[in-house]
């Protein structure tokens, strides 16, 4: 069967504020919790300053590397681990998560899906964000010069916390994917 | 009227639009990031080209939503606030099938949008128009188990924006989707039928080829509409395909 034409997106606008984020939207595991770990950076534009009207999205593994297929994500109970997390950039254009470790699926380094909106982004990028380790072996950033692979892996903090900064255009810019079934 | 050479007119926008669709290959489906009369996405859009990755792990996988995360009533904005909202009261109905035709079940589709007149309920909108005490303009519902989706709504009025002197968004609500896998991931914007500001606005115009354009255009159906109650539209969204079917069919050429 002849692939359908899809649907074009559009930009999320300046106004989505009071209709995509909810309380406990960035919190897969609730703050504080043992084992939770802190993700979290900032979105810059093509002159270095702050988006403060971005939202990320993340889908993960648990610690297992399981994917969790499970409701629940819209109004935590706080009972079950649904891997996926929303979260708005503030004035500052700072984003945070708080969750686990997504565990390794299969042979690929574990990573963090992530889709990027912004007002003045007409469609919705995707990038990964690699936990720091040995990435050598990993498909998709063994291809990558040094340069660009950076851009893919957060930093860990003194404390323990991740961070990843999404540059949207100029030095550093992060490496954005697209997949066989997009074009 | 006096010109101030200071102020980019309509005129400047619509010129810049049109050279970039005469230079444009027919068929592109989705919006260019680089699209600078949309004078926002100058120093947002990527200058690298999208790299090309195979889904993997939590990429293959859409999270999922149920009806613990979804009540029932939020499918129709009319009823939240305890009066009835101003405007034309409409039913926006549609099917979210995926790049092979699938339907998209059981899946969340969230909707926000201004008020009949304009205006959204969010401090950043500085429109002079009135907010409505009785419509917040967000809704959410999750796809039944042939794909469809409805909601109860108010027709949104166009609203004026800061792009150009005299820019004005064509009515719209956004609609933000989840397909089977998370690399179907999108958001975008439902249009009215024959909207006049469509030739203007660089936002709807970013998209260069007409027939996928018109694919965010909803049509009027008098079958969905209600006697001596409200106007039925009909919109329906096709996602990218979905990498697991792509195996299937690998595994059957094998």
């Amino acid at each position: 069967m002849p692939e359908l034409a899809a649907t074009p997106g559009q930009t999320v606008g300046p106004f989505f504020h009071y209709a995509l984020p909810y309380p406990g939207d960035r919190e897969l595991v609730r703050r504080g919790t043992p084992g939770s770990v802190w993700l979290h950076g900032y979105v810059y534009d093509g002159n270095g300053n702050a988006v403060p009207d971005a939202l990320l999205e993340i889908r993960q593994a648990d610690a297992h590397g399981v994917v969790p297929r499970v409701e629940g994500s819209v109004r935590r109970d706080g009972a079950g681990f649904t891997g996926w997390g929303r979260s708005s950039t503030d004035p500052t254009g700072h984003y945070w998560f708080s969750t686990v470790e997504p565990g390794p699926v299969g042979h690929a380094a574990p990573f963090f899906a992530v889709t990027v909106f912004a007002r003045g982004l007409l469609d919705r990028l995707f990038t990964r964000i690699y936990l720091p380790g040995d990435l050598t072996t990993d498909p998709l950033l063994s291809g990558l010069d040094e340069d660009d692979r950076t851009t893919l892996v957060a930093v860990r903090e003194a404390d323990g916390s991740l961070r990843f900064d999404v540059r949207l255009q100029g030095p550093g810019e992060t490496v954005f994917l697209t997949y066989p079934r997009h074009s | 009227m006096t010109a101030d050479p200071d102020v980019t007119t309509q005129q400047v926008i619509s010129d810049e639009i049109e050279k970039i669709h005469a230079d444009a290959r027919p068929g592109d489906a989705q919006p260019r990031l680089d699209f600078p009369p949309y004078r926002s996405t100058l120093l947002r859009h990527p200058t690298k080209e999208l790299r090309h990755a195979d889904p993997e792990g939590a990429e293959l996988v859409a999270p999922v939503f149920g009806h613990s995360d979804v009540g029932v009533l939020e499918s129709d904005l009319t009823i939240q606030r305890g009066g009835e909202p101003i405007g034309e009261r409409i039913l926006v109905r549609g099917r979210v099938v995926d790049g092979d035709g699938r339907p998209v079940r059981r899946q969340l589709v969230e909707i926000w949008q201004a008020n009949a007149a304009g205006r959204y309920v969010h401090k950043g909108d500085q429109h002079p128009a009135p907010v409505d005490p009785n419509f917040t303009g967000v809704g959410r519902c999750l796809t039944d188990d042939d794909g469809w989706y409805s909601f109860t709504t108010i027709k949104p009025g166009p609203y004026p924006w800061r792009n150009h002197q005299n820019a004005w968004r064509p009515a719209h609500i956004h609609f933000s989707l989840f397909g089977t896998d998370f690399t179907q991931r999108m958001v975008t914007q439902m249009y009215f039928p024959g909207d006049p500001l469509f030739a203007l606005d660089p936002i709807f115009q970013s998209i260069t080829d007409q027939r996928a354009r018109d694919r965010l255009v909803a049509t009027y159906e008098h079958s969905l509409s209600e006697h001596e109650w409200l106007l039925g539209y009909r919109w329906d969204i096709v996602l990218t395909g979905s990498h697991a079917t792509l195996m299937e069919r690998e595994d059957d050429d094998a």
